[in-house]
């Protein structure tokens, strides 16, 4: 079996013509990760350029208003670029520059991670190209021009659903392009090993934040740690410090969409079966014959049909719970947190707002949980005015 | 011996795919018949997937119409067992891992064996993932088709030293499609291909007209050809198979001249 295995979950499921080249990048990773100049200066990079550490954010009001466990957020949203992407972007592109390439490549739903990409593109002077579902650049209009903004050229991709997984698949494809001088920043814990292994690396800063600030805060750990959940980028991020915290629980919220049952759903765990796709195994939404499930939530940012191989394990041995949460949901709690913190945040991740709405209450005072706020809101004002039936000219 | 080894027995064999199901099933036999009257060697049936990551735009399109006229891996199955009642010639499924994994790697190939497909190729399954399938293909003796790419470089010995049925390999960088020239240096590999190979080697991926063949099939064992049959069916839908009849025979000749 190969490498980059979390159970039977992982692997390396991508065509030949590919496998030098994520082999040279385990290699290279491997290597710089321990290197002291490397280090050093992604350490500079996450400090001085995207803002680092993110605050550990009590949320009185809300916890007041629940009344039950104590209320902390992580505010990703607060980071340079506005989302807990740029916590893998500047390691991965730092990483390309070390292996000579001079040209990134990434897919992006939301566009949080283009974004991302594009930004430490331009810091670092590479060349990017954003790979983005059609669907999607309609839905998230303003990102795609912070990206061409930034000096990025961004391809709408209008195969398949036009939507997160065939901007994937159409990255992939240019990669086998062009695979001398580029490097693919996968935005996700997800595709073939090393990604997985690399960007929960790069996002991990999130709970090793976290934990410290919470010990000084309250002198305790936590009693749960929540996320949103699509590909599960911040997700593992907030989880992995806490994983050998037994006692901590970890929650994963994912996108229901219309509703586990209604088919319009994008909520992995609860729907997906086990599968090999986009370079893993793993669990997919997926028909019987293994064809890939159109997927749909409000958010374009979970609008994905598989999950991440190290979530599939977590969740395999009860380490982990993830639980789906509808559109409508995350859009009382988009307004909720608006309205009594003052703090727009992604749709994305008023999706773990939401669950933390439910579980919150039921909870006792000396409960702790933190949610991570992965991004904030500004790219949904207009989708979520829209929900609520508003015609709004940007 | 086994029939994918006739489809090279003294010749340059032509190795012509198409996607089962597309435009239609029947349309879809029909062409594959057209192709063995041609004189095609080894016919490769594409099983269509949602989201066929090693393809281009042509055989992307052959996908999509396959699955929206409701074509599955059983009438794969089906069509490929009318096709065998018909011809002795090699036929190998080509599709992604996820299809063959759902369906079941023993139950899959035990289907292979009982119908007589001889062997099965899976972009997304390296060397590295062959472990996947391996048992159960063996069990019952169907070949894995493993493929070498411009960029295998020193894993050309460990992929050809177990290679089985026949070694594809990949002509140039990027996915499947037509192009009209090719940079890599073919000859080099194929030295190297054939160092540690037991089994026959064809090159496929962007191979469109007889010129072409000709020159791909002077270096190797065959010629692979995919996106150049299918564009025929983007252009002429259910009526293509007297056209795939005139470029097959056309490809055949070249490949043998």
């Amino acid at each position: 079996m190969s490498k980059g295995r979390y159970g039977d979950f992982g692997g390396q499921y991508i065509p030949e013509t590919l496998m030098n080249e994520i082999h040279k990048l385990e290699e290279a990773y491997e290597h710089y990760k321990n290197d002291p100049d490397f280090v050093a200066e992604l350490d500079r990079l996450n400090r001085e350029y995207a803002g680092r550490p993110s605050l550990l954010y009590y949320a009185e009001k809300m916890t007041k208003d629940l009344g039950g466990a104590k209320i902390y957020f992580k505010r990703e949203d607060l980071n340079h670029t506005g989302s807990h992407k740029i916590n893998n972007v500047l390691g991965q592109c730092l990483l390309a520059k070390k292996m000579g390439k001079t040209r990134i490549i990434a897919e992006t739903g939301a566009g949080q991670h283009g974004v991302a990409a594009a930004t430490a593109a331009a810091l670092m002077g590479l060349e990017c190209e954003i790979f983005m579902g059609k669907e999607d650049t309609v839905r998230q209009a303003l990102n795609v021009y912070r990206m061409e903004l930034l000096g990025a050229k961004v391809n709408p991709v209008t195969t398949g659903t036009m939507t997160l997984k065939d901007a994937v698949n159409e990255a992939m494809r240019d990669w086998t392009r062009r695979v001398d001088d580029t490097l693919y920043v996968l935005g996700s814990v997800m595709g073939p090993h090393p990604f997985p292994m690399i960007v929960r690396d790069f996002q991990s800063v999130i709970s090793r934040e976290a934990r410290e600030q919470i010990l000084e805060k309250e002198g305790k750990l936590p009693t749960a740690v929540m996320a949103c959940v699509g590909g599960g980028s911040n997700a593992m991020g907030m989880f992995y410090n806490f994983i050998n915290d037994k006692d901590v629980r970890l929650i994963g919220c994912e996108a229901a969409g219309r509703g586990v049952d209604t088919g319009e759903t994008a909520a992995t765990i609860a729907t997906g079966t086990l599968g090999i796709f986009h370079g893993m195994k793993s669990l997919f939404c997926q028909n019987e014959y293994g064809q890939i499930a159109p997927v749909y939530s409000i958010s374009a940012g979970l609008d994905y049909p598989g999950i991440g191989p190290e979530h599939a394990y977590l969740h395999s041995i009860g380490r982990a719970e993830y639980v789906p949460v509808t559109d409508d949901e995350a859009v009382n709690a988009f307004e909720y947190i608006a309205r009594t913190e003052g703090i727009i945040c992604a749709i994305e991740s008023a999706h773990a707002v939401a669950h933390l709405m439910k579980i919150a209450p039921t909870m006792k005072k000396d409960d702790i949980i933190i949610c991570c706020l992965s991004g904030r809101g500004d790219k949904d004002v207009a989708a979520i005015a829209r929900y609520r039936g508003i015609d709004l000219h940007e | 011996m086994n029939r994918i080894q006739n489809a090279f027995n003294n010749k340059k064999a032509f190795i012509g795919f198409l996607t089962a199901g597309d435009p239609t099933y029947e349309a879809s036999l029909e062409n594959m018949r057209a192709m063995i009257k041609a004189g095609a060697d080894l016919i490769e049936i594409g099983i269509p997937f949602s989201d066929p990551i090693a393809e281009g735009p042509v055989i992307q399109g052959a996908d999509v119409r396959a699955l929206k006229a409701g074509m599955t891996t059983d009438k794969a199955f089906e069509l490929a067992k009318t096709l065998r009642s018909e011809t002795d010639i090699p036929l190998v499924f080509m599709t992604y891992l996820n299809p063959v994994f759902k369906y079941g790697y023993d139950r899959f190939f035990a289907k292979c064996a009982e119908i007589g497909v001889d062997g099965l190729i899976c972009p997304d399954m390296p060397f590295e993932e062959k472990s996947e399938a391996d048992a159960a293909a063996k069990a019952h003796g169907i070949s894995v088709i493993s493929m070498i790419a411009p960029t295998s470089e020193e894993r050309i010995k460990s992929i050809a030293e177990s290679a089985e049925g026949f070694l594809y390999i990949v002509s140039s960088l990027g996915v499947t499609g037509v192009r009209s020239e090719f940079s890599t240096d073919l000859g080099s590999i194929m030295e190297n291909v054939k160092k540690y190979a037991k089994v026959p080697a064809a090159i496929g991926f962007g191979i469109s007209n007889p010129e072409q063949a000709k020159k791909m099939a002077a270096i190797s064992d065959g010629v692979i050809v995919g996106s150049a049959i299918v564009r025929i069916i983007e252009k002429y839908g259910e009526n293509s198979a007297d056209e795939i009849y005139k470029f097959v025979r056309s490809m055949t000749d070249a490949v043998n001249s």
